[in-house]
């Protein structure tokens, strides 16, 4: 066997060059992210202050805070959680325990993808076409969780999916071999075991639904003062902040930067919690 | 009373055994994965209080038989059995038979461990808990009575509420059988149960069975032969989905009647 030198070190050569591109690209992207999140953090934390967490969002030139915006996402929020969940553990645990191969089971397997996909902004069209221009004929908090549940509906129901499929056979078998009825087994055995992965789910969902501004623009709309009525427009952090991003004045701006800073801080929090529930999961 | 049919050297050879003490009895069962035959015309009998093996190469259908036994195959379409399969005389191959309450009559302890994700005890009560309203005092005995007869209890006595998932694999799979017998079923399938264990936990699980026999119409399906010739009273030899021999363990493993028996029991094949 002749191995030629020359060829070796064009290999090398050829190899070194490739890593450096990838290495070059990577931080490319790293240095926007570290961009965006230096600007947030700078601007955010300059807009912070006790009240923004205690007064309601004031006129131009005054005093004011997010007081209002923040109560009325977390509403919103736990609204569209309570739905989404039910619908798409319920949905998923179809999926992964009795659709199959089944052909209605593809269909509604494909829909889901389609969904999880689907433009945030037509689903807020949706919504106002159905709840609020034809049934409740103004705009309302639960419209707006309705909204943001149909944008969480699909991640939950995909990941309850995976994480069911991933329960061994046997589980599922020694639960039916004691004579036990299969939706038992599912409640009892399968749940419990599918847990962390579920609750991952839900909490990827949340991140993904608490900074959604399109729905919301056609569904809860917005709200000065401090409503803790769901079914009256609601005050939210995203179209606060789109709001108040596009005004013409400095405090308001700062405002609107400060609600970004909330916004981006509680989705990395839950996408930290996520992450620490399943790799609890994956250790047990 | 065992009477083989005697030629020399017979292709198949099935003993008959007393029918008064047969509990469960398996007539003419064929077999179907979609269009895969995979059990052709199996007739075996299951002695009362007794344990059986099902020995044979892999593939052979062994699997596949204790399945049917319990109805297991029926969570999945395309699978279907037809011929008889008779408990105490009823035929559960029928339609409209209960799979809930055949399988609490029936229980199963299956290859791999598979304690369910919650404490020890709450592991053997589950079963009890869907068929009976035990006060906390019955079900307490219970959970120990079961546990004690796995050879399980002095290991996990002190130790009830911790999940069952954290015992040592040999553990877990005593737990699925304390789990099992907890219901109080009459039969007991054991579809390979030591496989995944180390030889001190298939001893102790060896041990088991044995004692469990008392009570219990037990089957259990091995690729140990060892293991079939200490636990056994019959034995049944499968290959290629047909059952080749069947009779008392003492005489299959001594004298078997088929070439086919003969060469894989002495590990000419298989």
């Amino acid at each position: 066997m002749a191995v030629s030198a020359a060829r070796v070190m064009s290999r090398r050569l050829a190899n070194g060059a490739f890593t450096a591109f990838c290495v070059l690209v990577t931080l490319l992207a790293l240095a926007f992210l570290a961009a965006i999140l230096t600007t947030l953090i700078q601007k955010g934390v300059a807009g912070l202050s006790v009240d923004t967490f205690t007064m309601n969002t004031p006129a131009a030139g005054s005093r004011g805070g997010l007081l209002n915006a923040i109560i009325g996402s977390v509403l919103l929020c736990l609204y569209a959680m309570a739905i989404a969940l039910v619908l798409g553990i319920l949905a998923g645990t179809w999926l992964a325990e009795y659709a199959g191969d089944s052909r209605y089971g593809s269909v509604v397997r494909f829909i889901n993808d389609v969904l999880l996909s689907a433009p945030s902004i037509l689903i807020g069209l949706f919504v106002w076409q159905i709840m609020v221009a034809n049934l409740l004929h103004h705009f309302s908090g639960y419209a707006g969780s309705v909204a943001l549940a149909l944008i969480a509906v699909p991640v939950i129901a995909r990941t309850t999916e995976d994480v069911l499929r991933l329960q061994p056979t046997s589980l599922r078998e020694s639960g039916v071999a004691l004579g036990t009825p299969f939706w038992t087994v599912i409640r009892s055995i399968l749940w419990k075991s599918a847990s962390a992965g579920i609750l991952t789910g839900g909490l990827l969902a949340f991140a993904r639904i608490s900074g959604e501004t399109a729905p919301l623009l056609f569904t809860a709309l917005n709200n000065q003062f401090l409503s803790l009525d769901m079914s009256k427009e609601m005050a939210n952090l995203p179209v606060l902040m789109f709001n108040f991003a596009l005004s013409a004045y400095d405090d308001l701006q700062r405002l609107a930067w400060a609600a970004a800073l909330i916004v981006s801080g509680s989705v990395l929090g839950v996408t930290v919690i996520a992450r620490l529930v399943s790799r609890e999961q994956k250790q047990g | 009373m065992t009477t083989t049919i005697a030629t020399e050297n017979p292709e198949i050879s099935v003993a008959e055994i007393d029918k008064a003490k047969v509990k469960l009895d398996v007539q003419g069962l064929d077999f179907y994965y979609g269009k895969s035959h995979s059990l052709k015309a199996v007739s075996i009998p299951f002695a009362n209080k007794a344990v059986t093996a099902l020995i044979g190469p892999s593939g052979c259908g062994k699997s596949t038989l204790l399945r049917t036994l319990n109805r297991m195959y029926a969570l999945y379409p395309g699978q279907r059995a037809t011929g008889k399969i008779l408990l105490d005389g009823e035929d559960i191959l029928r339609p409209g038979v209960d799979l809930s309450m055949l399988r609490a009559r029936i229980g199963m302890v299956f290859q791999k461990p598979t304690p369910f994700p919650m404490s020890i005890f709450d592991n053997v009560a589950f079963g009890v808990k869907l068929y009976e309203s035990l006060s906390k005092s019955e079900m307490a005995e219970r959970v120990e009575e079961s546990l004690r007869r796995a050879a399980l209890w002095d290991e996990v006595k002190d130790k009830l509420n911790a999940p069952g998932l954290g015992l040592s694999g040999g553990q877990q799979q005593r737990l699925c059988v304390a789990r099992g017998i907890a219901v109080k079923p009459e039969i007991l399938l054991l579809d390979e149960p030591t496989s995944a264990l180390d030889p001190i936990s298939s001893a102790k699980l060896e041990e088991t069975v044995i004692q469990l026999k008392a009570d219990y119409t037990i089957v259990i399906v091995t690729h140990n032969l060892g293991q079939a010739a200490r636990v056994s009273d019959y034995t049944g030899f499968m290959y290629l989905g047909e059952l080749v021999e069947f009779g008392e363990t003492a005489t299959m493993f001594t004298r078997p009647a088929t070439r086919r028996a003969s060469d894989y029991i002495t590990g000419r094949f298989g």
